[in-house]
C-alpha cells in the first residue's frame, strides 16, 4: 500500500519527518515501512528530543563495565561479580490498564536485565499518583500495586524497595517506573551487537499477537479526551512464561552458542532486529511467515509492530540451532529460525515469498531525527520571609502528628506487604528502609539499592532539584553502610515541545550530571518518558534516580531502627533551617513558593564519606538520612521502626525551633551511638570538619520534645501506618 | 431480578491462563482441545423488576466496573 | 539423609529450599517435573512458587503433572513429603491432604513474618523440636485454608492440625491470623503424619541476618529425627 503525508501524521510522524523519509529512501515508503519508521523515529525509541542533552551525562568510572546504549548498565562489584541494572517507565499503559500496564513494565525491565546474562536479584519501583481525593487515584493505585506484585512475585524476584507519592499534577498521568538489578559473572555478559554474516536469527518465547501495536508511539503521545478509542490493545503480561524464558535463556547462556541477544520490548521485532544489525554494522533478512503467531492472518505490518510480551531475538552461531531448540522445547517455549544476518546493511522483510520491506539500517538508526528543542531557564525563586507569628499558634508535637499522617510521609507498608520481598532468601533489609539490601548469594557481599525523586524541588528549581535527587539517593545508600557505585535514571517530563517543560528537562539533567560528577557516581543506564501531559496539563518534572551501593561485608550493614535506651542521637551536617518548599511550609503554612534547599556538594560528599568511616569503625547503631519533614520526622521514623521512644534536648541553637526541626537542609543524617563511643565519634567528625549537633537520647517508649510530652510510640506507629490502610481499605 | 454476566478477554488478547489450561488438557490426553479461553461469571441480583431496565443498569456496571473494555468484553445473558 | 526437591515450571523457592536443606546436612537433588521418576529419597519437598503460573487454581495443574504420580506412590508407601506454600496447595489439589487454600480474606498478597504454634510433636517433623512457637515467614495470595466440617472433625480427632497462627506468646485469635484460615490453620498433616503441608516458609528464615532464624529449629530438628 502506498503511503502519504496524512497516513504518516496518523502514525505520529511530523510532515517534515515524512518528507525526510521519502528523500532518504528516494521513494514513498509502503505501509509496513512507514510503520517501522514511525516506531523507530518516535520519541520513545529515538530519544530525538533528549539525545543531545543525554550525551553530556557522566557515564564513565572505574567500576563501569557498560554504560548507556545497551539493554542495561553494568558495574563491577569486585571478584568476578557484576551488577546489571536499569530503570524504565511504563506510564502511559499503566494509566489505561493499571494492572497490565504495571505488570508488563516490571516484565520488560527484568527482560532487559536477563538479556545480558544476569539473573535478576531485586526489583524496585517509583510510582506516582494524583491527589488522593481524585476519583481515579484509588483504583489506579490498587491496580498498579497488584500488577507489580503479580508479575514480580510470580517470577520469584524480591521487590526490595520503592517510592510512592501523590500530587495533583499526576491526576491525568500517573508514573510507573520499574527497576531491576541482576547478578552476572563479569566474564559472561551478553550484548546486543550482532557479528558475522549468515548467522541464524532466532525468535524465542511467546507467540506474537496483535498486542499493543504502536505502544511505543502511544508512549510518545499526549492524552486527550478520546484516549479510550485511540488506544490499541494493551499488552497482557504472562509472568509464568517470562519465568520459563528467564530459565531457558540462562540455560542457553551457559553454553557458547549466542552471538547476541536482545529482548523485544517497545516496537517489538522492529527495534530489536534493527538494533542488533545497527550495532553490528550488518544487514538482516527476516521471513515473517516463520514468526510464531497467536492470531490468524496477521500482516507483516502487525508482526513487525506487535508488542506481545515475553519474546527475545537471538543471533546464534551456525550449527547451534538444535542445541538451542532443545532447551526451549524443555521449557515449552516457541523457537523459530526466522532469518539471518547479511552484509547488505539493510533490513529486508519477506512475506509469502514477496519482499515487503527494504530499508537501509543507517537511515532508521543514525539518521533518525535529532532535535535541539528550545528551552527556558527557570529562575531561582526568592526566599520566603516567614512570619514568626505564624509559628506561635503551633505546637511542635501537633505538627509532627499531622506530618506523619500526610499521604507522602505516611508508611507505605500497605503497598510493600503485597510484594514478595524475601524470596531468594537473601533480603537483609526490606522495603520501608533507606535502602533495600540483598546479599550476593553465597558471598559476604551485599548490594544496597534505592530509588528516589523529588518533584516538588525539581518543579521549583530544576537545576537544584536534579542535584538534590542524586544526593538523596547517595545518602540513602550511605545510611546503610554501603559505598555508592553508580546510578540509573528515569526521566519523566511533560511535553518537550513546550519551552518550559524542555527547560525543566535540560536543567534537571544538568543538575543530575553535576552531582553525579562531583560524587563520582556515574549514570550507566536510563530511560526518558516525555509527553506526560493530559489536556495541556503536564506533570511536575519527576526524574527518578536508582542507585546501587556495595557492602563488602554484609554483617556491617546498618539499619535505621533505634536500638537501645539511653543511646545518643546526633545530627551530622549543619542545620540552617531551610523551610521553603518543605513539607512543613507547604502543608502546615500553605506556603508553596520559595526555592528548594541548596545543595553543597562538598559537604554532601564529606559528610557521607565521614559517616561511612564511622560505620566502618563499628561506632554507629543506627542511621537515617534527613529528608522530607526534617530532623524530627527523621527521628520519628527511626523510632517507629525500632518501636522506641526519644527525648530531644532543649535547643542550643539560635534559630527558631520550627526552622530547626522541620527545615529540609541537605547533606544531613541522624545517627544513634552508644554513650561510651561519643568521644571516638566526636574525634572523627572533628578531624573531618563535619558539623554535628547532639540532639537527644533514645527512650523506651516515651516521646519528649522540648519537655512537652507528645505521645507514646505505639500511637505514633499507628498514626503513621493508618493513613494508607484507611484510605485503601475503609 | 437476577441478571447474569460473563466477562471474557477480547478476541485476540493473550489469555495466559487459558493457554496453560489448554496445554494441560492436551497433556492429559484431551488432544482434541484446540483452544481454551476463560473468563468470569457474575450473578447479580438487582431490585428492579423490569427486565429491560435491569439489564440496562447491569450494562452500565459492566462498562464502569465489571469489565475493562480495553482488554475485556462482557455478555449479559 | 537424601532429599529431593521437585521443580515445576514456575516454582521459585526451589533454590531457597535446597540451600536450607543442604545447610542442615541433607544430600539434596533437584528433580524436574517431566522426569518419570524420583531418585531414592528420605524426603520429598514440593517447594513454593507459582507452578504453571498458578493458573486455573493454585497448584491444580501441577497436581496433574507427570511427576506427581511418583510423589503420590512415595507418600502412600509412607515416605515423607513436605509441601511449603505452593507445595501445600499442590498437596491439597492432589488429594493427599484434605481441604483447599482459598484467596486471602483481605484479597491481597501478603508478605510478612508470622508466629505459628506447633500443635503436635508425635511425628517425624516436630518430634523433640526445641521451640514450640516459631517466627516464620509467609508470602502468598491464597493461604486461606478451608475444609468441610467432617474433614475438620477428623483433622482434630487425629491431631492432624500441625501448626496454627498465633502471637509471640502462642495466643491464637483472628488478629494474628493473616489470611482468614479456618481455625487459624497454617499447616496440616496427612492421617499418618508422613505428609506435611504448610503455608509459612521455614527456608526463608534460617539466618540471623534474615527476618528471623527460627527456620533453623525446624530443619535442625528434621535432620535429627532422621538420624
Amino acid at each position: 500500500m502506498e503511503t502519504n503525508e496524512q497516513i504518516a501524521i496518523e502514525h505520529g510522524l511530523k510532515k517534515e519527518e515524512y518528507s525526510k523519509i521519502c528523500d532518504l529512501l528516494k521513494r514513498n515508503p509502503n505501509l509496513t515501512e512507514l510503520g517501522i519508521f514511525s516506531a523507530m523515529w518516535n520519541e520513545h525509541c529515538s530519544y530525538k528530543s533528549s539525545k543531545i542533552h543525554l550525551k553530556k551525562l557522566n557515564s564513565k568510572g572505574k567500576k563501569v563495565i557498560q554504560g548507556p546504549g545497551e539493554n542495561a548498565g553494568v558495574i563491577d562489584i569486585e571478584d568476578d561479580d557484576a551488577i546489571v541494572f536499569k530503570i524504565e517507565s511504563h506510564n502511559h499503559p499503566s494509566f489505561i490498564e493499571p494492572y497490565q500496564g504495571a505488570a508488563t513494565g516490571v516484565g520488560g525491565i527484568m527482560r532487559d536485565v536477563f538479556t545480558m546474562g544476569a539473573r535478576p536479584i531485586a526489583n524496585l519501583n517509583s510510582i506516582h499518583f494524583g491527589s488522593p481525593q481524585h476519583p481515579k487515584t484509588k483504583n489506579l493505585l490498587r491496580g498498579v500495586v497488584k500488577g507489580i506484585g503479580g508479575y514480580g512475585n510470580c517470577m520469584g524476584i524480591p521487590t526490595v524497595g520503592g517510592q510512592t507519592s501523590f500530587d495533583e499534577s499526576y491526576n491525568g498521568n500517573i508514573l510507573v517506573n520499574a527497576m531491576t538489578l541482576g547478578l552476572v559473572n563479569k566474564n559472561k555478559i551478553f550484548y546486543s551487537k550482532a557479528a558475522g554474516i549468515n548467522k541464524p536469527v532466532i525468535y524465542v518465547g511467546s507467540k506474537t499477537g496483535r498486542d499493543g501495536i504502536h505502544g511505543a508511539s502511544m508512549a510518545s503521545a499526549i492524552f486527550d479526551d478520546k484516549i479510550e478509542e485511540k488506544k490499541p490493545t494493551v499488552q497482557v503480561g504472562d509472568p509464568f512464561t517470562e519465568k520459563l524464558l528467564l530459565e531457558a535463556c540462562l540455560e542457553l547462556m551457559e553454553g557458547k552458542s549466542i552471538i547476541s541477544i536482545q529482548d523485544m520490548g517497545a516496537a517489538g521485532l522492529t527495534s530489536s532486529s534493527i538494533e542488533m544489525a545497527s550495532k553490528g554494522n550488518l544487514g538482516i533478512k527476516l521471513n515473517l511467515n516463520k514468526v510464531p503467531c497467536r492470531e490468524e492472518k496477521m500482516t507483516p505490518y502487525e508482526i513487525m509492530l506487535s508488542e506481545s510480551q515475553e519474546r527475545m531475538l537471538i543471533v546464534l552461531e551456525n550449527g547451534k540451532e538444535n542445541e538451542a531448540k532443545k532447551i526451549f522445547d524443555k521449557w515449552n517455549l516457541d523457537f523459530a529460525v526466522i532469518g539471518k544476518t547479511t552484509d547488505s546493511k539493510k533490513i529486508e522483510l519477506f512475506f509469502n515469498n514477496n519482499k515487503v520491506a527494504e530499508i537501509p539500517i543507517n537511515i532508521l538508526a543514525e539518521n533518525a531525527p535529532v532535535y535541539d528543542r528550545k528551552w527556558k531557564k527557570t529562575k531561582l525563586p526568592q526566599r520566603i520571609k516567614f512570619n514568626k507569628n505564624d509559628f506561635k499558634k503551633l505546637k511542635i508535637s501537633d505538627v509532627l502528628k499531622k506530618i506523619l499522617h500526610l499521604p507522602n510521609i505516611a508508611s507505605k507498608e500497605w503497598i510493600w506487604q503485597q510484594y514478595d520481598h524475601t524470596v531468594m532468601g537473601d533480603t537483609i533489609q526490606k522495603p520501608g528502609s533507606d535502602s533495600g539490601v540483598v546479599r550476593v548469594h553465597g558471598t559476604n557481599k551485599a548490594v544496597a539499592t534505592s530509588v528516589d525523586s523529588s518533584a516538588i524541588y525539581c518543579y521549583s528549581h530544576p537545576l537544584t532539584g536534579g542535584k538534590q535527587i542524586v544526593c538523596e539517593n547517595w545518602r540513602n545508600l550511605i545510611s546503610c553502610g554501603s559505598k555508592p557505585i553508580a546510578i540509573t535514571n528515569c526521566l519523566n517530563f511533560g511535553n518537550p515541545e513546550k519551552e518550559k517543560n524542555m527547560g525543566e528537562f535540560v536543567e534537571c539533567v544538568e543538575g543530575i550530571n553535576e552531582a553525579s560528577k562531583y560524587l563520582d557516581y556515574p549514570i550507566v543506564s536510563g530511560n526518558v518518558s516525555f509527553y506526560n501531559e493530559t489536556k495541556d496539563k503536564g506533570i511536575k518534572p519527576t526524574p527518578a534516580i536508582g542507585g546501587i551501593g556495595l557492602l563488602k561485608d554484609y554483617k556491617k550493614m546498618i539499619t535505621m531502627d533505634l536500638k537501645n535506651n539511653k543511646n545518643l542521637l546526633l545530627v551530622i551536617g549543619k542545620t540552617e533551617g531551610h523551610l521553603d518548599q518543605s513539607v512543613f511550609a507547604i502543608n502546615i503554612l500553605n506556603e508553596k513558593k520559595g526555592p528548594p534547599p541548596e545543595i553543597n556538594l562538598f559537604n554532601e560528599k564529606n559528610n557521607g564519606e565521614t559517616l561511612l568511616k564511622l560505620i566502618g569503625e563499628g561506632l554507629i547503631n543506627s542511621a537515617h538520612d534527613v529528608s522530607l519533614g526534617g530532623i524530627i520526622t527523621a527521628v520519628s521514623k527511626m523510632a517507629i521502626k525500632g518501636k522506641k521512644g526519644f527525648k530531644l534536648n532543649n535547643l542550643k541553637v539560635l534559630i527558631n525551633k520550627f526552622h530547626y526541626y522541620y527545615g529540609e537542609d541537605q547533606g544531613r543524617y541522624v545517627i544513634e551511638i552508644a554513650p561510651n563511643n561519643l568521644t571516638k565519634v566526636q574525634k572523627i567528625l572533628k578531624s573531618n570538619s563535619v558539623h554535628y549537633d547532639d540532639i537527644g537520647i533514645v527512650t523506651e517508649n516515651e516521646i519528649l520534645i522540648d519537655k512537652e510530652p507528645v505521645l507514646n510510640i505505639n500511637d505514633l506507629i499507628k498514626f503513621n501506618k493508618s493513613w494508607l490502610e484507611d484510605y485503601m481499605d475503609k | 431480578m437476577k441478571v447474569n454476566v460473563i466477562v471474557t478477554l477480547k478476541e485476540g488478547v493473550l489469555d495466559p491462563q487459558g493457554k496453560a489450561i489448554q496445554q494441560t488438557l492436551n497433556g492429559m490426553s484431551f488432544s482434541e482441545v484446540k483452544e481454551v479461553r476463560q473468563g468470569k461469571y457474575f450473578d447479580i441480583e438487582v431490585n428492579i423488576e423490569d427486565e429491560k431496565k435491569a439489564k440496562a443498569k447491569v450494562e452500565e456496571m459492566c462498562k464502569k466496573l465489571l469489565a475493562n473494555l480495553v482488554i475485556e468484553d462482557y455478555k449479559i445473558l | 539423609m537424601k532429599s529431593s526437591v521437585i521443580i515445576f515450571p514456575g516454582s521459585n523457592c526451589d533454590r531457597d529450599m535446597e540451600v536450607a536443606l543442604k545447610k542442615f546436612g541433607f544430600k539434596n537433588q533437584m528433580v524436574w517435573h517431566n522426569d518419570s521418576g524420583i531418585p531414592k529419597s528420605d524426603l520429598i519437598v514440593l517447594p513454593g512458587g507459582f507452578s504453571y503460573g498458578d493458573y486455573l487454581r493454585c497448584g491444580s495443574i501441577a497436581a496433574k503433572s507427570k511427576i506427581i504420580k511418583s510423589v503420590i506412590d512415595f507418600a502412600n508407601s509412607g515416605g515423607l513429603v513436605l509441601g511449603i506454600c505452593n507445595g501445600f496447595q499442590i498437596l491439597t489439589e492432589t488429594g493427599l491432604l484434605p481441604g483447599i487454600l482459598q484467596q486471602n480474606k483481605y484479597q491481597k498478597f501478603i508478605c510478612k513474618n508470622v508466629y505459628v504454634k506447633v500443635n503436635d510433636t508425635g511425628n517425624k517433623y516436630f518430634k523433640n523440636i526445641k521451640k514450640k512457637i516459631l517466627e516464620l515467614h509467609i508470602a502468598h495470595n491464597e493461604g486461606n485454608y478451608f475444609c468441610s466440617e467432617n474433614e475438620l472433625k477428623s483433622l482434630n480427632n487425629n491431631n492432624q492440625i500441625a501448626v496454627t497462627y498465633c502471637n509471640e506468646n502462642g495466643m491464637e485469635s483472628s488478629e494474628f491470623n493473616p489470611n482468614g484460615a479456618l481455625c487459624n490453620i497454617a499447616g496440616i498433616f496427612s492421617k499418618n503424619k508422613n505428609i506435611l503441608g504448610m503455608m509459612p516458609h521455614p527456608e526463608r528464615v534460617i539466618d540471623k541476618s534474615l527476618s528471623s532464624n527460627d527456620g533453623n529449629f525446624f530443619f535442625q530438628n528434621l535432620v535429627e529425627n532422621f538420624k
